[in-house]
């Protein structure tokens, strides 16, 4: 028997991790964590979430925690997030959160405590230190873990991770969980589908108006808010009908989004930067995933450089790409200009 | 809860049911039952009977003298910044809040306070006693001053944490609205009183029956106001042998702290804080972990103030104090009260340095 922390969401993936390590006969206890300042009754955070965690809690007859990240997660998450953006990039905040907070903060804090584990409701593997895509291919979270390291992985459990997305419900259903049919969450956590990127933003950094211009360099439009722009974005762009145009490059220092052709924003190589290797550094040939929901693609890593097997659309700067062989995580990095 | 409240209230939950307000024998034993708790609950504060206005708790009691004092004369409020959240927000819910600031002890700048006053201020509102890290506040100063720079307004003070503590008959004399709650002092949750002075007016902000003389409508909990009245009666019949035993644990407690553990701060001057308050904080250490770790000691302390989720949020009251932050986080509130023994202190004594210790280490 192992004493096990059960990071409890209050959605059904942590709910039914939860529940699997009390039948497996560990010692669980779970926590909720307050990252964001969430007032409202609704969304990641809120009261709601947590009375949802609680009750499951008390269904599973485990004791519950609430511990508050709140500054952490500002610090680490949000604010690097809006800096990000102010630098013309397109974070994955998520990947920071596990990073820093899931796996950083928590993990350190449940050791300290004499916590054998942390487990979480992701979707993903972990089989003698090496990192594996869940089970469940349409729900798989492999892609914002890549950050994991071996000293982390020893003390962690993905519970759910072998289970395909019915199952956990039927299981949710089965054990008469009050989350079981919760809908998934979506999206960043702390963006509010009432305000969205722009509210979030434009309370931490200044959105400057921004020029758009073409290959040539000639003024095709104007966009309200550049850092609000991501590589790769069609809509938006201020240039009217005509042919379809993609924002390709973003210049934050002359406040220039350059757009092109389909074909311009084609490249054959990403450069990443902060390398981080689950197991032990990898090169040669390899699968890359440019974010959370995209089919992996055939590349070859040399050095940080990965180069496609075929042209692919250009990684937006800031956007992790995840190295697989086959189902299991390698490692991955973010993607540079 | 104390025995004697819940002997009290156990018939008003069974045979004798009666609504006060109703017309039968049965309704007038309850009447009855209700107006002798009204005398004792006015006896034990300083107050008429005509001046005790039940309401369903603490908060509703500091509500009612908020809202209700400045919806008849309307105007800016001023309230201490240590205020517990029931005054606190329900000054900020009425738009025009001056926050008091408070030394680094943790008591009431009157200087400053001073400076907020004007005639047209409607309400002031300072606590007896914080419930946090336990300061006596100078009200009877702070109404001397509010008197003098703003005649009109009138000034409550939040008594629910001093009323186990200090003679608030005397102490709260000279405020216009006191609020109690049953539940700090052995009574049932859910239960508290508003003094409101004769001649001192509040708009009702619960409608209805017209119950409370027109100042707090709804059918009463006569069960739980029995209860209150019992626990109150015992609590200032008992307060000065407790009163003098607890604060002897109490500085057993802390002295045995500061004495034990390296890096380890207490909060407020003793000398100004009620017997039953002991709040330290920890150099290092993270209280949320602590309060894990001491839970499975059995010593059930908090941190912070207690928030709707749970979670324990970083603390206003020292925020207002000038504590820094790294310092607030490492902070322990360690409540003692007429149930606490020499062996709970030798409890926590023996759980608290080792558990600081094996944070500091890990």
């Amino acid at each position: 028997m192992t004493r096990v922390l059960a990071a409890m969401s209050g959605g059904v993936d942590s709910s039914v991790a939860a529940a699997l390590l009390v039948e497996e006969g560990h010692d669980v206890v779970g926590v909720t964590l307050r990252l964001w300042d969430n007032d409202t009754d609704a969304g990641c955070c809120s009261v709601a979430e947590i009375d949802d965690a609680r009750r499951v809690a008390h269904v599973l007859g485990i004791d519950h925690l609430v511990w508050t990240f709140v500054d952490e997660f500002d610090a680490q998450v949000v604010a690097p997030y809006a800096a990000s953006h102010a630098e013309g990039l397109t974070p994955n905040p998520c990947i920071e959160c596990n990073r820093h907070l899931k796996f950083g903060r928590l993990l350190r804090r449940a050791t300290q405590l004499g916590f054998d584990a942390v487990a979480t409701g992701h979707h993903a593997r972990v089989v003698e230190g090496r990192l594996y895509r869940g089970a469940d291919p349409l729900k798989d979270q492999s892609y914002v873990l890549y950050v994991l390291g071996q000293d982390q992985l020893r003390r962690i459990r993905f519970p759910v991770g072998t289970m395909t997305k019915a199952e956990v419900r039927a299981k949710a259903a089965a054990l008469g969980l009050p989350t079981a049919d919760k809908p998934d969450s979506q999206d960043v956590c702390f963006v509010t589908t009432s305000g969205g990127r722009e509210a979030l933003l434009s309370s931490r950094i200044p959105l400057h108006p921004g020029r758009v211009v073409d290959t040539a360099g000639a003024d095709v439009g104007r966009v309200d808010a550049l850092e609000l722009v991501t590589v790769g974005q069609r809509r938006g762009l201020g240039t009217g009908g005509g042919a379809k145009r993609y924002a390709i490059s973003i210049d934050t220092a002359s406040r220039t989004v350059v757009v092109g052709e389909a074909a311009d924003l084609q490249a054959e190589s990403v450069k990443l930067t902060q390398l981080s290797w689950v197991h032990e550094p990898a090169h040669g040939p390899v699968q890359v995933q440019t974010s959370a929901h995209a089919d992996p693609v055939d590349a070859v890593l040399e050095g940080t450089t990965v180069r496609f097997a075929e042209t692919q659309r250009r990684v937006a700067p800031g956007q992790s790409v995840v190295l697989y062989r086959g189902d299991e995580v390698l490692g991955g990095g973010i993607a540079t200009a | 809860m104390r025995p004697e409240a819940v002997e009290a209230m156990l018939p008003y939950l069974s045979e004798r049911f009666g609504n006060p307000s109703g017309a039968h024998a049965v309704s007038r034993e309850a009447r009855k039952a209700l107006d002798d708790a009204r005398d004792t609950v006015a006896q034990c504060l300083g107050a008429r009977p005509a001046e005790v206005v039940f309401t369903g708790g603490g908060t509703e009691a500091d509500n009612l003298a908020i809202l209700g004092a400045c919806a008849v004369r309307p105007g800016p409020t001023v309230c201490s910044a240590i205020e517990h959240h029931a005054v606190l927000h329900a000054c900020d819910a009425l738009g025009d809040n001056r926050l008091a600031p408070v030394g680094g002890d943790g008591v009431v700048d009157l200087d400053r306070l001073a400076d907020l006053l004007d005639p047209s201020v409607s309400v002031v509102s300072v606590m007896l006693a914080n419930n946090e890290v336990g300061t006596i506040e100078p009200l009877a100063d702070v109404v001397a001053l509010v008197r003098e720079r703003a005649p009109e307004a009138v000034v409550h003070t939040d008594a629910v944490q001093g009323f186990p503590w200090l003679d608030v008959a005397s102490a709260a004399a000279s405020a216009d609205l006191v609020a109690v709650s049953a539940h700090k002092c052995g009574g049932p949750k859910g239960v508290g009183a508003l003094v409101v002075r004769q001649g001192v007016k509040v708009r009702p902000i619960i409608h209805g029956g017209g119950q409370e003389r027109d100042r707090r409508s709804g059918t009463h909990n006569v069960a739980g106001i029995v209860a209150m009245a019992a626990a109150m009666r015992a609590t200032v019949d008992e307060r000065a042998a407790h009163v003098a035993r607890v604060r002897a644990l109490r500085d057993r407690l802390a002295d045995g702290l500061l004495a034990t553990v390296p890096g380890c701060t207490e909060t407020g001057d003793r000398a100004t804080k009620i017997a039953g308050n002991c709040h330290v904080s920890f150099d290092g250490v993270e209280s949320e972990s602590l309060l894990v770790l001491l839970d499975a000691a059995g010593v059930y302390a908090s941190a912070g103030s207690a928030c709707a989720s749970g979670a324990v949020d970083p603390s206003h009251v020292l925020a207002a104090m000038g504590m820094a932050r790294a310092q607030a986080i490492g902070s322990l509130r360690l409540s003692l009260g007429t149930s606490t023994t020499e062996a709970d202190v030798d409890l926590a004594l023996a759980a608290i340095p080792p558990a600081v210790e094996r944070l500091r280490a890990s």
